[in-house]
């Protein structure tokens, strides 16, 4: 400020500021129809499909067991899929399973860009369904676009009501839908309407009921563009030989009306239809080149397909290809295609070790678990006739469905005898009889007595817990102390 | 820099604002409508929620306090309420306590699971100040994982001294015994006492003075054996030690035997009952005999 003190008046008043807000200008996608619009249909049934369908599964799997093939059962600490049940300690599994998913978008992303927006994003799935509905209600891209500049009138408040109508109840649908994942579904579908529901079923159901209605109703490609992370992130997952949805302009240009009288001749394909643009569910014009906002949803590709045979032209004027090899081809050269890279080959290496290493894990997955924890206060305890007893938490996990009784003894310790509070054992046995309630976690409290004088500071001791119908044993060291020296 | 001279940016093809600064322009990439109208809901809400919760601290007026706000929402009042609950739901399980006797409930794995937990939680806030974690004891304060106890240690025995304490005046059901402060009271001299203390360190065992000892056997079987038995093995039912092992609740040096015999010790355990529940005494008693002495 310090360059212009007082600036002179201006004789006319100067203009305004341009505004620093923009207003979202409302986009209304055409119908496309083709291949890729087919497979659009497809995925969005299949996914949509599962979403509703997958919590009615039942998975029998024992008395007194959740027997819903895909539970996230919060009050019992499970996690059910199918016939995997993850109990909280293996909560890695989790971890490795999003670790595969990760590096599964990985790997399509650097072979295929983004099709995960395109095709699988919940964000474009039910925003393509809220779309059919407005259509439905509404019309084409043309009719919709004349009802909204139509005054009010009963047929369009009927149209416009019935549209937001239906699309909360879709919402409700899927709000209610994701519940189900957390709770018995019969159950949860039934108290949810007698008013016995948890409040986090009604908070959760009620929430995704509202982003629902918000984000594919209302928001929809400012989602992508505004506030997903993911169109940033792939820049980093893709590279020069990536296929993305891709105008070709070294078929295309240059474009223009096309005249009867000249035909193709000296001129690009690209006939200016705006097809393209009118079909594209993000508002942009693909002839751009590569965008942000473009969820690769290859909708435009449908569209210029449909012209390009109208006008006698092969079609894949629009099609994935690589702008490497676009360039390649404008300059004359003929076009590589790599699918096979060092990035593609190390994502699917990574992804069948991580799984190879996930599956070995649940193979071998024990049907119990033992666990000792020594005392820490008192680390031992002298008895009156000089002996030293040490006290232990003895946690057993039973992951089967049946209860058993198993044979717990101890060892590597001379002279030692040990007695488990609250069970009997007979006298100089060398085992004893541990009883473990079905698919649960036990306590028993252990206490190990051994005569002192021959023993250091510190000592160790081994327990085994057999199942001896099965044959399965499980052995855990501990340490064993007593005031010995060090 | 404010002439708000705005024109297309060659290379960005982007409008500027017409800010300029040492030939710096500034571009003008919209921020969409919603973003600002999301911002002002927030104010608005900030606004709501500041009356409807607690929220502006220190007014002048409300002392060191804030404004409560107009739905009255208070965490303490929560953890009061969860607190409530927490109760109601342990009065369950807490009535299957009460149903069972004390053996039962040891040889009950689930009951006992459970009164482990309860018990466990409740003597870490009550008993472990001064017995320590896990029962370890303290010089004063004796060792409850270990086999030696004074007044008794079945489930019943430990259950009765959590109850009624040991020396606790307005309880009469309480465990009461005198031990006489021998030095204080002038019961002894000083050179009887000497020679008692040695005596007592010869029952486990000690070095001792031999011809002291032997004074002091004479004193133990007049005024000690009454109690403490006339071999020393003590006597549960008053509560007196047994003084041939290797124990000593107040220390087994010959100055501590001494302060003990001239001045008496006679703890004092406070009564339970009344400011536990019963259930949590019950769970205690398990958890107690449970730590390795239960007899």
């Amino acid at each position: 400020m310090n360059h212009v003190a007082n600036p002179p008046k201006a004789s006319n008043p100067p203009p305004a500021p341009p505004s620093l807000y923009e207003r979202r200008k409302q986009i209304y996608p055409k119908l496309a129809h083709g291949k890729f619009r087919m497979i659009k249909w497809v995925v969005m049934a299949l996914t949509l499909g599962a979403y509703y369908i997958v919590p009615w599964i039942r998975w029998p799997r024992g008395e007194g067991i959740p027997d819903q093939a895909v539970l996230a059962d919060f009050a019992g600490e499970k996690f059910y899929f199918f016939f995997i049940t993850i109990w909280p300690q293996e909560i890695f599994y989790l971890a490795g399973l999003l670790i595969v998913a990760t590096f599964g978008l990985f790997l399509v992303t650097s072979l295929l860009g983004r099709v995960w927006c395109g095709y699988t994003c919940p964000q474009t799935v039910w925003t393509d369904l809220y779309i059919w509905v407005e259509r439905a209600f509404e019309g084409d891209r043309a009719a919709r676009m004349r009802l909204d500049k139509a005054p009010w009138s009963l047929n369009k408040a009927v149209r416009k009501i019935g549209k937001h109508i239906v699309w909360l109840i879709i919402a409700f649908l899927t709000g209610g839908a994701l519940i189900l994942y957390w709770h018995d579904a019969p159950t949860i579908a039934r108290t949810f309407f007698t008013g016995q529901a948890p409040l986090t079923a009604y908070f959760f159901a009620g929430l995704l009921t509202l982003t629902t209605y918000f984000l594919a109703g209302w928001m929809r490609e400012q989602v992508c563009t505004y506030m997903c992370p993911w169109p940033r992130i792939q820049g980093a997952l893709t590279d020069e030989y990536a296929l993305n949805v891709t105008y070709r302009y070294d078929r295309g240009e240059p474009r223009g009306p096309l005249r009867k009288e000249q035909g193709f001749e000296g001129r690009g394909h690209c006939i200016d239809c705006k097809q393209c643009v009118q079909v594209c569910p993000m508002g942009i014009d693909i002839r751009d080149g590569a965008q942000l906002e473009c969820i690769h949803c290859a909708l435009c590709i449908d569209a210029c397909d449909d012209i390009m045979t109208r006008v006698g032209r092969p079609t894949g004027l629009i099609a994935y290809d690589t702008d490497l090899a676009v360039a390649t081809r404008a300059a004359g050269g003929k076009p590589v295609y790599k699918l096979l890279r060092t990035r593609t080959v190390l994502y699917a290496v990574l992804m069948v070790a991580i799984s190879a290493l996930i599956l070995v894990g649940l193979a071998k997955e024990p049907t119990f678990e033992i666990n000792v924890l020594k005392d820490r206060s008192p680390p031992f305890v002298q008895l009156a006739n000089g002996d030293v007893r040490n006290g232990y938490t003895l946690k057993l996990v039973n992951k089967a469905t049946t209860a058993r009784d198993t044979m717990v003894s101890i060892s590597g310790l001379p002279g030692a005898e040990f007695e488990i509070i609250g069970l009997s054992k007979p006298d100089g046995a060398k085992e004893m009889e541990l009883p473990l309630e079905q698919y649960g976690v036990d306590r028993f409290r252990l206490l190990v007595t051994a005569p002192a004088a021959s023993l250091p500071h510190r000592s160790s001791l081994d327990i085994t817990v057999l199942d001896p119908v099965t044959g399965e044993s499980h052995t855990s060291s501990a340490a064993f102390t007593t005031a010995g020296a060090e | 820099m404010s002439d708000q001279h705005t024109e297309i940016d060659a290379h960005s093809g982007v409008e500027t604002t017409g800010h300029t600064w040492d030939g710096i322009q500034e571009l003008n990439n919209p921020l969409p409508r919603w973003w600002l109208i999301v911002w002002y809901i927030s104010i608005a809400w900030a606004l709501v929620y500041m009356v409807l919760m607690p929220a502006i601290p220190a007014l002048p007026g409300l002392g060191s306090t804030n404004t409560p706000g107009l739905l009255g929402q208070s965490d303490r009042s929560l953890v009061a309420e969860k607190v409530a609950a927490m109760n109601a739901e342990r009065g369950v399980a807490s009535q299957r306590l009460m149903a069972a006797s004390l053996t039962e409930i040891q040889n009950d794995l689930n009951l006992q699971q459970f009164a482990m937990e309860m018990g466990e939680s409740a003597f870490g806030d009550n008993c472990a100040t001064c017995h320590g974690a896990g029962g370890r004891g303290a010089k004063g304060y004796p060792m409850l994982a270990d086999d030696i106890w004074l007044w008794s240690g079945t489930l019943d025995g430990i259950e009765q001294t959590i109850r009624h304490g040991i020396r606790h005046e307005g309880d009469d059901a309480t465990r009461f015994s005198a031990m006489p402060a021998f030095g204080r009271d002038k019961l002894l001299t000083s050179s009887e006492i000497d020679d008692l203390v040695q005596h007592v360190l010869s029952f486990s065992g000690r070095d001792t003075d031999a011809a002291a000892a032997a004074e002091g056997s004479t004193i133990f079987a007049a005024q000690c054996a009454t109690c403490h038995g006339a071999n020393a093995k003590g006597d549960r039912s008053v509560g007196a030690p047994d003084l041939t092992d290797a124990e000593w609740i107040f220390g087994g040096e010959p100055s501590d035997i001494e302060a003990t015999i001239s001045n008496a010790r006679n703890a004092h355990m406070p009564a339970w009952q009344g400011r536990l529940d019963d259930p949590t005494i019950k769970a205690l008693a398990v958890y107690v005999h449970s730590l390795g002495g239960g007899e």
